[in-house]
């Protein structure tokens, strides 16, 4: 695959992503707005009323937290498999942003059970298995940054990342699976969607703001992490 | 693709596979554990005992719900097989009605009443607008098949 690692050289990923990152953050701002704004205006809900706009901001950033873990496995795999250095780079990056979207989930899905369930938390498959993403996103944050060695760092953190993903699938089919307070699948279900498309709309544009919120966040820590490692390096050259 | 690779490859297929087969395994070793609640025929087929604290889920069953005098109220969980009538007292969800969604957490009395010290709402994943419900009920869609 000649055509996919020519831009795992870090000049050239640097030209590439320079240029793309005003346009990523032009389409992060026109989703978000638009999805903000059509949120704010949709009719509320029969049965929750005005309290389902939450889902706008909810649903999407457990989306965007488990689509961020999966973009780290799969850096971790190119790491472990490839041995490049922008590949372990990518995956270290990943992490600290799919922590936030998975704490931005777990709040605003708290808020939202507070009125509808009537309790801020309960230890249901799916709340549990969520927390346990927060906490394995926390624990390859630990284990990246007490290995003082950049490379071994990346292989045992990739390691820990591979293994971890077996959560995500978890977590997916945690309300098929058992018996849980929190709602079944709404989107990807035979028969299709059970949210009216007015709701649908910005749900969607909402997802896709995040989404592009990601790789805008993702792309700037990679950046600043190619940067500080030639500056690193400038430093060690004059020093040595 | 070299031997070296190969060996790569393998050793993240392994690491994957080993990490689904330990949630297999602690999945099946925490079985129903890990159920949040027990359906009212979960409770007649597992015989639950009087005293033990569980929650149970179902539906509020429709013309099920008495207020005593006071904060103390009854109504009945069913799954459509079997039911369970539940005592009540204290303030319950906005969404709590008759055919909604429900979990209550407490613990079965001698004489099968289930006394609850919390009352949970379970909505259901269907969303949309008021309009819509009104014009699914006129044209007679409304829950049918449900």
């Amino acid at each position: 695959m000649p055509s996919l690692f020519e831009f795992a050289n870090p000049k050239k990923f640097m030209d590439l992503s320079g240029s793309l990152l005003p346009w990523l953050v032009a389409a992060a701002a026109l989703t978000l707005g638009a999805g903000l704004l059509l949120g704010f205006t949709t009719p509320p809900d029969y049965q929750q009323g005005d309290t389902v706009r939450i889902m706008f901001v909810h649903v999407p950033a457990a989306w965007v937290a488990m689509m961020a873990y999966g973009v780290m496995t799969v850096a971790s795999i190119f790491g472990l498999v490839n041995r490049h250095p922008l590949a372990d780079i990518a995956a270290r990056a990943a992490a600290p942003i799919g922590a936030v979207f998975t704490a931005l989930g777990l709040i605003t899905g708290s808020l939202w059970g507070r009125p509808m369930w009537g309790a801020w938390w309960v230890w249901d498959g799916r709340l549990t298995s969520f927390l346990l993403l927060l906490l394995i996103y926390l624990a390859y944050i630990a284990l990246n940054d007490a290995i003082e060695n950049e490379t071994r760092a990346a292989r045992a953190s990739a390691v820990f990342a591979i293994v971890g993903a077996v959560n995500l699938p978890i977590i997916e089919f945690s309300v098929q699976w058992w018996t849980t307070l929190h709602q079944g699948e709404s989107i990807l279900r035979k028969g299709g969607p059970t949210i009216a498309p007015v709701f649908l709309w910005p749900l969607f544009l909402m997802a896709l703001g995040y989404t592009f919120l990601f790789f805008v966040f993702w792309t700037i820590r990679i950046r600043s992490e190619i940067l500080n490692r030639r500056s690193r390096t400038l430093l060690e050259m004059r020093a040595g | 693709m070299n031997a070296r690779k190969r060996r790569r490859i393998a050793f993240v297929a392994s690491l994957l596979l080993g990490g689904a087969a330990a949630a297999v395994l602690v999945i099946s070793a925490l079985q129903d554990n890990v159920l949040y609640f027990y359906s009212p025929s979960d409770v007649y087929t597992k015989k639950v005992s009087a005293g033990t604290a569980f929650r149970i889920g179902g539906l509020v069953q429709k013309h099920s719900v008495k207020h005593d005098s006071g904060m103390k109220m009854q109504f009945v969980v069913t799954d459509g097989a079997r039911t369970v009538p539940v005592e009540y007292s204290g303030d319950v969800p906005s969404l709590f009605r008759e055919g909604q969604g429900v979990v209550a957490i407490g613990r079965l009395n001698e004489g099968g009443l289930f006394q609850a010290d919390q009352v949970l709402a379970k909505h259901d994943e269907k969303y949309m607008p008021p309009e819509v419900v009104d014009a699914l009920k006129r044209s007679g869609e409304w829950q049918k098949g449900q």
